[in-house]
């Protein structure tokens, strides 16, 4: 196991941060700790480095107990929001600082550690800036030689904690891909943090979703986003249509319109229920294709890229459904703001229980 | 025309203003009173001038305030880095009532400050009582001056260095740690480095500020001839004698090593900050 967690519990005076956690991670995975921010996530990853001490629990790092090592016994790399470069060292210096600190036996002589270096800067494409300060360098690339200084000391484990957020949109899309290749070549057990679901879904091998300092699912992307275990796994990996309603002998309330129940709810005589529907799955059409349509009027068109996004006002539904719809869709429809549409929804999930979104 | 071109550059409006503004401000308030000293010292003529400067108890006195400020400024720099560190780093009972405390010796009059050491300190005061059968002489002695401008630089450290190390992101430490590094090394490899400049300045303005005093050490110097008499008490007495010109010629040797080392210590500081900085 690279990583393994056991019933981590972390109190902040009355606040819960981590709640009776426990997780595995095999080896050489790059997981995501996915979250709303307040969840707990960055607490956890800091928990692992030792930055933060757990009230009670065991954190195994490659199959060592590491529970009670200080940060700098631990042999983790972290890559801070802000960077935390050193200010007043050169690249050079910075990347070669935790080779510099070890003790004088471990330490390995200055060719040694000039080669070292030399590669790692080379491996994160900025071999270049050696003599460059901190100051001097892109937010993008002061992000990758923090990457390179983490990296120097041959961690156990690398942790990033919201690595992107500070960089803007194409910096971060660039870095992400960029990212995912070098893990590819490195192959270190790798936990990142992210509110971004997108950053999520793109780059891990498993997504753990966490919600109020527990984990709500785990998976990998495709297993998360195709099948959430929850509500709130549903609505927070993505866009999504709410409908708080009842399910009622097989059939679900959506407004004043009613939907068959999935099978796995044909049973439930009568529960509140929240159904929810991605906007991708809505179909849009002009002229009525089956009695179950709903009939509504655009309000709003937004352009997404290759997406348009439409607000439509539905009859018999409290609030606006968002849909969305291929451009092309858009063009051969002659869409518009006020325009008359009929609304065909492909895919639903029901959520039954309380909860709160 | 290359004034002209600071001119255009240059978004902030009142450039012209502002700058003639500074021009004449330090002017009227520094250069015109400063110039005074040199005016005064001319008609003296050269021998004169040579005879009153180097002579012997002059020339002890120079000694005197540049060691004992010195000294006072090294002492200030470790003090007041460590309690500016407590002050920013801890959260305790009654800390913003030490923090207050920090500012007491800008606001004391330095002679109630001078009073205040020569009496803890003298054989029957409080320390000096304490220190007496050791042997240790406090008042009379360089000690005593040095005691007195620790006291009257302290706050020009901690003030500078505050404000450095409360902007300074905690992450920083923490990266170190996570890289290896004791707390020692994250401190003489991390800290300081980034603390040094805010440092500099603060020791340059306590050691200049050393210089310059009179009230609070002359009461606890003793005043005694080549051993304890400081460059500022030696102008005072040749005012006593009237002899305006040896007054003058003191003052400007003071104020030429003064700031010459000023302008050292401002060079070094620039030099340091130029390499980081793009």
């Amino acid at each position: 196991m690279g990583i393994e967690l056991q019933n981590i519990n972390k109190q902040f005076g009355e606040y819960k941060a981590i709640d009776n956690l426990s997780l595995n991670i095999a080896s050489g995975e790059l997981i995501a700790l996915l979250g709303p921010s307040g969840c707990g996530k960055t607490t956890l990853l800091r928990i692992i480095a030792g930055l933060e001490l757990a009230d009670s629990g065991k954190i195994l790092l490659e199959n060592k107990d590491t529970t009670n090592l200080p940060p700098r016994k631990k042999n983790v790399g972290f890559v801070f929001q802000h960077y935390a470069l050193f200010r007043r060292l050169t690249v050079f210096e910075n990347v070669a600082f935790g080779l510099k600190v070890l003790p004088f036996r471990e330490r390995p002589s200055r060719s040694e550690i000039r080669d070292r270096v030399a590669h790692l800067l080379k491996l994160v494409q900025m071999d270049w800036a050696l003599t460059r300060y901190p100051s001097q360098l892109s937010g993008g690339q002061r992000q990758r030689v923090a990457l390179a200084r983490a990296l120097a000391v041959n961690p156990r484990v690398l942790l990033l904690d919201e690595p992107f957020s500070a960089l803007d949109a194409k910096v971060r899309q660039e870095l992400r891909r960029w990212l995912r290749k070098l893990h590819d070549e490195i192959h270190v057990t790798s936990i990142f943090v992210t509110h971004d679901q997108e950053e999520a879904l793109e780059l891990a091998d498993k997504i753990v979703v966490i919600n109020k300092g527990r984990i709500e699912q785990q998976g990998t992307p495709q297993e998360v986003y195709d099948h959430p275990a929850n509500a709130f796994v549903y609505n927070f990996l993505g866009n999504v249509n709410v409908f708080h309603g009842r399910i009622h002998n097989g059939k679900v309330s959506l407004g004043a319109h009613q939907l068959d129940a999935p099978d796995d709810l044909k049973n439930v005589e009568e529960k509140p229920s929240q159904t929810f529907v991605r906007p991708h799955e809505i179909g849009i059409s002009r002229i009525r294709s089956n009695d179950k349509d709903l009939e509504g009027t655009i309000r709003e068109v937004r352009l997404q890229g290759g997406q348009i996004g439409l607000n439509i006002e539905c009859q018999g539904l409290d609030n606006p459904i968002e849909a969305e719809v291929p451009r092309e869709l858009f063009v051969n429809l002659q869409l518009a703001k006020g325009v008359q549409v009929f609304v065909t929804i492909n895919r639903v999930r029901v959520f039954t229980g309380d909860y709160e979104i | 025309m290359a004034l002209f071109q600071i001119k255009r550059r240059n978004i902030l409006p009142g450039f012209g203003l502002s700058m003639g503004y500074t021009v004449f401000y330090l002017s009227a308030i520094v250069i015109v009173p400063v110039s005074m000293i040199f005016f005064n010292t001319f008609p003296m003529g050269w021998e004169p001038f040579v005879n009153a400067v180097t002579a012997p108890r002059v020339i002890a006195s120079y000694k005197l305030s540049f060691s004992t400020a010195f000294f006072a400024a090294l002492f200030d720099a470790f003090a007041g880095l460590l309690t500016a560190w407590v002050l920013v780093r801890y959260r305790f009972p009654g800390k913003q009532f030490l923090d207050a405390l920090v500012d007491l010796p800008f606001a004391l009059p330095t002679a109630v400050a001078g009073i205040c050491f020569a009496t803890l300190y003298s054989p029957i005061g409080w320390l000096g009582q304490l220190l007496a059968p050791l042997n240790l002489h406090i008042i009379n002695t360089p000690t005593g001056i040095i005691i007195a401008l620790i006291f009257i630089g302290f706050p020009f450290v901690v003030r500078t260095i505050q404000p450095v190390l409360e902007e300074m992101e905690q992450e920083i430490e923490e990266a170190a740690h996570c890289l290896g590094a004791t707390r020692w090394q994250t401190f003489t490899k991390i800290l300081l480095p980034h603390l040094f400049p805010a440092l500099l300045t603060g020791v340059t303005l306590a050691f200049a500020r050393g210089i310059g005093e009179y009230g609070s050490v002359i009461f606890i110097a003793g005043n005694l001839p080549m051993k304890t008499e400081i460059a500022p008490l030696m102008i005072m007495s040749k005012l006593d004698q009237f002899d305006y010109a040896g007054a003058s010629a003191v003052a400007l040797v003071l104020l030429l090593i003064s700031f010459t080392m000023l302008l050292l210590l401002n060079a070094v500081q620039e030099w340091q900050q130029k390499e980081y900085r793009s």
